[in-house]
């Protein structure tokens, strides 16, 4: 067996526990939510368009911007639940994804109740009233009875659905199948994209198996057949959860983010390793958003995580000055201290700027080594970036110093932004400077000479509440200033590379050795 | 006894009146039957002594009793009611559809058991009838097994709306005639709604005719029809009048 699947499968219990543990959340909320509520709407015709219309609306927003937009409006819940009670809640993980992928089930669940109770013989419910039922009677004896095969279709709609879309709440932090997807994607490691789909494919299919053979079962009015099939969920539900329930006995795990590409979970992995051998308990959420990772700290949501100076500087102090590399880490320290409680435990010691790059033959043929250089040039080139960059403040402060003005632009996965300018479909990216692609793919950076971008050390933030965590605090501290530019290029390189490629763990743990960590 | 005393029914709010001002009564052990053509108010009229309508006017009594008074589903359960839809439940078995008014009054099991052997017999169904579901039976044994259900919690008032309004010829005469025995050997009183005035003519003692909401006259079958040039008279005398012509078509039956 190959080392990916068999770390994959090391991971599998976690993954699988925390994707099915939001999805059967989701899918029992949301008919708890859309059954009723069908129950109600045959009554009124009015109440049906508007709950069927609602519904519908939910399902017009992408999934993935949904789950996204939960977070600051749990996020706004729990501060003011704080500030009435005392007590707040985690607005990252769990909850978001929990009430993301209830609105969705819910609109195939009610569709098909109220078709399925609408559709009922209506002579037989005449029959009903005439044989002397009360109107409880009758819909749960009669109406509710006839309509079961039609629901339950609606209901194995949802839960297909659901366990497929839960996948997304990775990116909100939740612990799921999605995990191997997007840290798959991520790294370019397709076997474990493949990974992910495969096991929420047979989740998905054997949880859709189980409720075809209740569907059936209500279908034929064959009790032995609904128990079978309720049996058979409930021990999937139990077996997969399990090992979630053993693990919560345990003391509480520290929390340990990143962000979404490979230099994130290295990091992670490397700062995994050092509490483990700490002995402490560790999870992770990784595949978060830049504004979401930090906020997440602050909110305790988190304990740790690696994140760049520039990049706080710009959108977490919303600062546009560039002051000198020590000098903007001073007053960054001394900020995120008094606005949020978190603790700058120090810089890694390497620099990941964001810096454009274009391939080092067009360099040469145009004769450009600086952005000054660049700007002529900029109208008649595309330009290829991540997610995020061309909504940075970092963005707008360079295009603007140097009057940057491309013929295109377009964004990608990290992964993706690579691949687009060694294929000629970009000419310049906004790369990552510490990413080993560089030199592997002949790219230069282009050096900024105004200094309007701010210099992005590499810095380990702690979350209010394990500011004076002694252990966390003796994990972290040997890695500060430890590692160099080189020594992170090499570490992402092993991970991103075509050939010979390396887990994230595995790099991490190569890195730790190099540097007698 | 079933008594309408000035009952009126509208749909609309008092727009239009579907029943207007109907006054009559089934003696106790009466078999009225309610003619009239679509749209005449008869259904109306029917469903309102079991509340599946309510009246917007005047009062129905049985046996002095206004049904108005308590629960709708207690009133129910003690009348039977057959209508042409049937509707027997297709997730119970004959026995469960016929044994429903008694559950539904809190019979013991064994109690419900016996009943529904004893119905089917009455109906003239096999006793291995009992185990299948509806969707197994033609649709003459499906209205056995409804008026079955009907009779099952033991009423003394009986409600036919159009019984036997989708059998066949053959069949349809032979349950009218089961029926009519069984409303005599359990001493019924039975209010059966049909647009078919020759079953009204064969099965009834007595025949209200109903017209556009109003009752036009109610009266035993030959008073009503004794006069051709009243209009209720011809509706009441067209039986006499087909079988004349029947018989004339057919020829003297073969000896």
């Amino acid at each position: 067996m190959s080392p990916v699947f068999t770390q994959a499968c090391g991971q599998l219990p976690g993954a699988l526990g925390g994707h099915v543990l939001v999805s059967a959340c989701a899918l029992l909320l949301a008919a708890a939510t859309s059954l009723p509520l069908a129950a109600l709407s045959v009554r009124s015709p009015r109440l049906r368009w508007i709950s069927l219309a609602g519904a519908s609306l939910i399902q017009t927003i992408p999934s993935l911007a949904l789950l996204a937009l939960f977070y600051p409006l749990l996020l706004l819940v729990s501060s003011a639940a704080k500030a009435v009670s005392g007590h707040g809640f985690p607005a990252l993980g769990f909850l978001p994804a929990l009430l993301a992928l209830t609105l969705y089930a819910i609109l195939p669940m009610l569709r098909n109740a109220v078709a399925g109770l609408a559709g009922v013989d209506p002579a037989v419910l005449e029959a009903a009233d005439g044989v002397g039922m009360t109107p409880s009677q009758k819909f749960w004896r009669v109406q509710a009875h006839l309509a079961a095969p039609v629901v339950m279709a609606g209901v194995r709609n949802a839960a297909t659905w659901t366990i497929g879309a839960a996948t997304l709440a990775t990116a909100v932090g939740q612990t799921s199948l999605g995990d191997y997807i997007f840290s798959g994607l991520q790294t370019e490691s397709w076997s474990l994209v493949l990974f992910g789909c495969a096991a929420s494919a047979a989740l998905a299919l054997s949880v859709d198996g189980l409720l075809a053979l209740v569907e059936s079962g209500l279908k034929r009015r064959d009790r032995p057949r609904i128990a079978v099939g309720l049996g058979l969920l409930a021990a999937l539900l139990i077996g997969a959860l399990a090992p979630a329930v053993a693990g919560s006995f345990r003391p509480k795990a520290y929390v340990i983010g990143a962000k979404n590409f490979s230099e994130q979970y290295i990091l992670a992995d490397l700062i995994t390793s050092g509490l483990e051998r700490e002995g402490a308990r560790v999870s992770q959420k990784s595949d978060l958003g830049s504004a979401i990772a930090f906020r997440a700290l602050a909110a305790n949501d988190l304990d740790a995580y690696v994140d760049y100076s520039g990049t706080l500087w710009s959108n977490v102090l919303k600062r546009t000055d560039t002051p000198p590399r020590a000098e903007l880490l001073r007053q960054l320290t001394v900020e995120l201290k008094r606005r949020y409680g978190v603790t700058v435990l120090g810089s890694l010691g390497f620099e990941n700027a964001y810096a454009l790059a274009i391939r080092k033959a067009d360099a040469q043929r145009l004769h450009v080594a600086s952005l000054t250089d660049l700007a002529p040039h900029a109208p008649e080139l595309s330009l290829g970036s991540d997610l995020e960059f061309l909504s940075r403040p970092e963005w707008r402060a360079l295009s603007s110093a140097y009057g940057l003005k491309f013929r295109s632009e377009r964004r990608f996965q990290p992964t993706f932004m690579y691949r687009a300018i060694a294929g000629h479909e970009v000419d310049a990216i906004s790369a990552f400077s510490s990413d080993g692609r560089l030199a592997a793919l002949d790219l230069v950076t282009l050096a900024d000479p105004k200094g309007a971008a701010p210099s992005y050390d590499a810095v380990i933030l702690i979350s209010p509440h394990r500011a004076a965590d002694a252990r966390l605090r003796r994990a972290l501290e040997p890695m500060v200033g430890r590692i160099d530019v080189e020594a992170m290029r090499r570490a992402n390189l092993a991970v991103d590379r075509d050939a010979n490629k390396l887990s994230a763990a595995d790099a991490a743990t190569a890195l730790a050795k190099a540097l007698g960590l | 006894m079933i008594r309408f005393e000035a009952v009126s029914k509208s749909f609309d709010h008092g727009a239009s009146l579907a029943v207007k001002e109907v006054s009559f009564e089934v003696a106790k052990g009466g078999f009225t039957a309610v003619v009239g053509g679509s749209g005449s108010g008869k259904t109306t009229l029917l469903k309102m002594v079991n509340r599946l309508v309510e009246p917007t006017a005047g009062s129905i009594t049985l046996d002095g009793q206004p049904v108005g008074e308590g629960p709708a589903p207690s009133l129910r359960r003690r009348i039977g009611y057959v209508f042409q839809g049937v509707g027997l439940f297709p997730h119970l078995t004959v026995a469960e559809n016929i044994a429903i008014t008694p559950e539904l009054l809190g019979w013991e099991r064994e109690r419900r058991r016996a009943r529904a052997a004893e119905l089917l017999d009455l109906v003239r169904l096999p006793a291995s009838f009992g185990a299948r579901t509806p969707d197994a039976l033609s649709g003459g044994q499906r209205q056995r097994v409804g008026l079955a259900r009907a009779l099952a919690a033991e009423p003394k008032v009986m409600l036919l709306d159009e019984p036997f309004g989708a059998l066949d010829p053959v069949t349809r005469e032979g349950l009218g005639d089961e029926y009519r025995a069984l409303h005599e050997r359990l001493g019924l009183t039975t209010l059966m709604i049909t647009h078919d005035v020759q079953e009204a003519v064969l099965l009834a003692d007595r025949i209200a005719v109903m017209h556009e909401g109003c009752l036009l006259a109610e009266g035993e079958p030959g008073a009503l029809s004794a006069d051709e040039a009243d209009p209720v008279g011809a509706l009441m005398s067209s039986p006499r009048r087909q079988a004349g012509k029947v018989a004339a078509r057919l020829g003297a039956p073969p000896a």
